[in-house]
This record gives structure tokens, C-alpha cells and sequence, in this order.
């Protein structure tokens, strides 16, 4: 489904990804962790060309996303994104906030973005709060729009960039358990978080990344149990 | 001088006439302008970024004569005030408009056009659908100043002979021998102009933030 090949990205002088391989399968679900400014989220922002990798590959469902001949913003439907800040769009409602990109991008017609706008809301238990804009939310129903806006372009793969750390702890939950729903249907998904509890439950695979490497990966059973890396194990009893 | 009253006061619709339709026109070359200035290629943004700097750091006065005087040298054409008029007064306020926009859509995150783009939209798409519908709400304020400015500023146009409220100011100082008379009721009709305009953008305005969502 995803395969990443010797990523490199510099911005300037500062070499943040320094030859990042990993491949995920379809429907397997990667946490990944690892301190901050250790470049989870430019990895992530290069898979669905936010930004333009330096060298290496990226190949989503077998397409070269360097092949000059691909649509960037073909692959970046095949691949959703979920913000730490959630990103939702202020001026309008929820339910534009989703049906916008399947109408003026896949110029689906307006009813029909509609209503799969609204079985999506449904989906992450925001039926109700179609016609409200999303100040109007509380963080946790914000990123559940999020992951329903995302859901709209019908992608193949999901994003993760940190999807609870901006929230209340109240909230946390509301949003791993839409993502938990996520992966149980089969979505391939790389996850971005520091929620133990949720890697532990869903996750295939946790990896971790420091200073722009992968330093080592596992299941989760055996990678917190028994950490190969001096550094992997002094960044997870850091957050343990 | 009560008999020159009307004879100003004809000056005044021309006035607003320039006013309005350079107003119109800056609004939307200046968006155009905006755009290019923000461009991601170069070719594009530098033009934008020169014409822009050129037409802030001249006098309009200047400007004005370049239209009505420089360009018919050059392109051997007979120059017609009224057209050069709103050429000049466009041209001017249309670097000052594009400026105004581009404050308002970099004001907005990075993070919806992250948004807009990484659910497949175009560049034209997140700006027009995402961007731009958040950035007027925060641009109609500095342009109401635009258009106050352009009010004022438009007594230029009659150095080149068009008969607005300044140049009628000036006809009724030359035949009263009266310039106080004439030149301080002028300024009074511009003072009563930019107080009413005012008055109105601001009704605007709040009629926009009354309408909510940021
Ligand atoms: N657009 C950019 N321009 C310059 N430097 C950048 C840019 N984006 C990220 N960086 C730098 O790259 C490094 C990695 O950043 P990144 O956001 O990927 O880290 P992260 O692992 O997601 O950290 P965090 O846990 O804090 O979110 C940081 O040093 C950051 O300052
Ligand atoms: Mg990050």
C-alpha cells in the first residue's frame, strides 16, 4: 500500500529525514513515536506531498509519487490527513466543511456530497451538528469532523499528525474511538501519537523515529515489553 | 458666493464618479495583483512585486502625468483626459488594494491551505473556496480606508482638466477672487464626503462581523 524508500528531506541546511524506509500494508494500522523535532510530521507532510522530499521514494498504492507523470493532487485524495489543529474550514458549516472537497474535487453533485456528508457525520457521531460551524464545536467534535472530512474523498490511506495532543483529556477518547472504528473496517492508517493506550490496542506496528531515522519497530506486545535501543528505551520511560 | 454653491456641488458627482468606478476596477485588478505577488513562480511574482513597489513609492501626481502626458508620446495616441483620469487613479489604487489583499490572505493559517490541499484541492481551489472567502472578511476594513484615500486623492485628476470638485473650486476662486471662500467650502464638501463614506463603511462592516463565524 505504502512504500517509502530512503526519504530524505533538508530544509536549508537542517537534514530532518535522513533515509527513512518503512512499507505498511493495506489495512495495517503504524503508530509512530518519537520525540519532538525528530520529524513525524514531515514524514507524514512528504507521503502526501505537503512538502517535496529531497531523495527517495514514495510509492502509494504502487504509483511513484516522484514519476513526473503523477497528479499530486490525485495521490493526495488517495491519501486523507488529520491535523493536530484540526484545520477545519471557519466560514463554513460543518457539513459544507465536508461535502466541499467531494463536490468542487471529484465534482460529485451538491446532494450527493451532501448526503455523504451527512453518513459520515454519523459515522463519528456528529449527526446533529451538520448546520453549525465549527467554533461552535468542542476540540474533540472538531476533530471528528476532521476525520469525517478526510473519510469524504474516500481515501485508501489515513493520516495521522498528532490527532489528540491539542485536546482536552476528556475529549481524547471521543476521537481514538472513531480511529479504533477506522481501523477495525480495514483502513490503512499511519498514526502520529503518543497515546500508549491507543498503539497498544490498535496498532500492527509501532515504530519509532529519532533525529530523522527509524530507530527500530515492532509489535506493540514486544516493543514495549522488551525495546532493542538504548534510545528507544530512554524516550519510552520518558513517556510511560 | 451662495450662487457658486451649485456650481461646486456639480463637481462633486464627478468626484464620486471617479472615486467609485476606480474603486470597482482597483478592487479586482488588485486581486488579480495580489495573486501574482503571492505566486510560487517567479516570473509571475517579480513583475507584481516591481509594479507594485514603482506605483507606492511615486507620487500619483506624477503618475497621472505619465498617463495623460508620457504614454501618448511613446504609443502616438491622442490622450483623453476622463479615460486617463480613472487609468491613473486605478493603476494607483490598485497596488494599495493588492497589498490590502495579500495582508488578509496571509493572515489566514498555513494550515487551511495544508488542509485544502492535502484533500486533493488545486491551488485555484483551496484559494477560492477556503482562502479568499476568509481573507475578504478581514480586508474590507483596510479598504474602506482605500476608498476614502481615492476619494481625497482623486482632486488630482484636475491638474489634467477634468472638471471635478477640485477643479470647480478653482474655476470659483479665479472668477470670485474669493480663494478662501472657494478652497475652504471645497474642503467642507470633502470633509461632509469622507465623514458620510465613513459612516457607511463602518454600517458595513459591523453588518459583517454581525454575521459571525470569525
Ligand atoms: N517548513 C519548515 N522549514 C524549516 N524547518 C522545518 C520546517 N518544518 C519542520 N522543520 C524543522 O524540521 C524538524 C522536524 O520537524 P517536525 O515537525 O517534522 O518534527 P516532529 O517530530 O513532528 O515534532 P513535534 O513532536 O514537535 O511535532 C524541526 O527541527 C523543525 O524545526
Ligand atoms: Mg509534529
Amino acid at each position: 500500500m505504502v512504500e517509502v524508500k530512503n526519504l530524505h528531506k533538508s530544509f536549508g541546511d537542517l537534514h530532518v529525514l535522513r533515509g527513512i524506509d518503512l512499507e505498511v500494508n493495506k489495512g495495517e494500522v503504524v503508530v509512530v513515536i518519537g520525540p519532538s523535532g525528530s520529524g513525524k510530521s514531515t514524514f507524514l507532510r512528504c507521503i502526501n506531498h505537503l512538502e517535496q522530499p529531497t531523495s527517495g521514494e514514495i510509492h502509494i498504492d504502487c504509483v511513484n509519487l516522484d514519476d513526473g507523470n503523477v497528479n499530486i493532487n490525485l495521490i493526495r485524495q488517495t491519501a486523507g490527513m488529520v491535523f493536530q489543529q484540526f484545520n477545519l474550514f471557519p466560514h463554513l458549516t460543518v457539513l459544507a466543511n465536508i461535502s466541499l472537497a467531494p463536490a468542487k474535487v471529484l465534482n460529485m453533485p451538491v446532494e450527493d456530497a451532501e448526503a455523504l456528508g451527512r453518513e459520515l457525520l454519523r459515522k463519528v457521531g456528529l449527526a446533529d451538528k451538520e448546520a453549525v460551524y465549527p467554533h461552535q464545536l468542542s476540540g474533540g467534535q472538531q476533530q471528528r469532523a476532521a476525520i469525517a472530512r478526510a473519510l469524504a474523498m474516500k481515501p485508501k490511506l489515513m493520516l495521522f499528525d498528532e490527532p489528540t495532543s491539542a485536546l482536552d483529556p476528556e475529549m481524547i477518547g471521543e476521537v481514538l474511538m472513531v480511529m479504533k472504528e477506522l481501523a477495525l473496517e480495514g483502513m490503512t492508517m499511519i498514526v502520529v501519537s503518543h497515546e500508549m493506550g491507543f498503539a497498544r490496542e490498535v496498532a500492527d506496528r509501532v515504530v519509532f523515529m529519532d533525529e530523522g531515522v527509524l530507530v527500530e519497530e515492532g509489535k506493540p506486545s514486544e516493543f514495549f515489553r522488551n525495546p532493542k535501543h538504548e534510545r528507544t528505551r530512554a524516550f519510552l520511560s520518558k513517556i510511560l | 458666493m451662495a450662487r457658486y454653491f451649485p456650481f461646486l456641488v456639480r463637481g462633486v458627482g464627478i468626484t464620486v464618479q471617479f472615486t467609485f468606478i476606480s474603486f470597482l476596477l482597483a478592487v479586482m485588478l488588485g486581486l488579480v495583483i495580489a495573486l501574482g505577488r503571492i505566486s510560487g513562480s517567479r516570473i509571475i511574482r517579480t513583475p507584481c512585486q516591481i509594479y507594485i513597489d514603482f506605483i507606492r513609492g511615486t507620487p500619483l501626481l506624477a503618475q497621472i502625468y505619465l498617463v495623460h502626458f508620457g504614454l501618448p508620446q511613446i504609443f502616438h495616441y491622442r490622450p483623453v483626459g476622463y479615460i486617463d483620469a480613472l487609468v491613473a487613479l486605478t493603476l494607483n489604487s490598485s497596488a494599495y488594494m493588492a497589498e490590502i489583499y495579500r495582508g488578509g490572505i496571509e493572515s489566514i493559517e498555513a494550515g487551511q491551505m495544508e488542509a485544502a490541499r492535502s484533500l486533493g484541492m488545486t491551488y485555484g481551489q483551496a484559494m477560492r473556496y477556503v482562502i479568499l472567502p476568509q481573507a475578504i472578511r478581514r480586508v474590507i476594513p483596510p479598504m474602506g480606508n482605500e476608498f476614502i484615500t481615492l476619494l481625497k486623492e482623486s482632486s488630482l485628476v484636475s491638474v489634467i482638466g477634468m472638471e471635478d470638485l477640485m477643479m470647480r473650486a478653482k474655476m470659483m476662486a479665479g472668477q470670485s477672487f474669493r480663494p478662501f471662500e472657494a478652497y475652504f467650502t471645497t474642503a467642507l464638501i470633502y470633509l461632509v464626503m469622507t465623514i458620510t463614506f465613513s459612516r457607511l463603511l463602518g454600517r458595513v462592516e459591523g453588518r459583517i462581523k454581525g454575521s459571525g463565524r470569525s
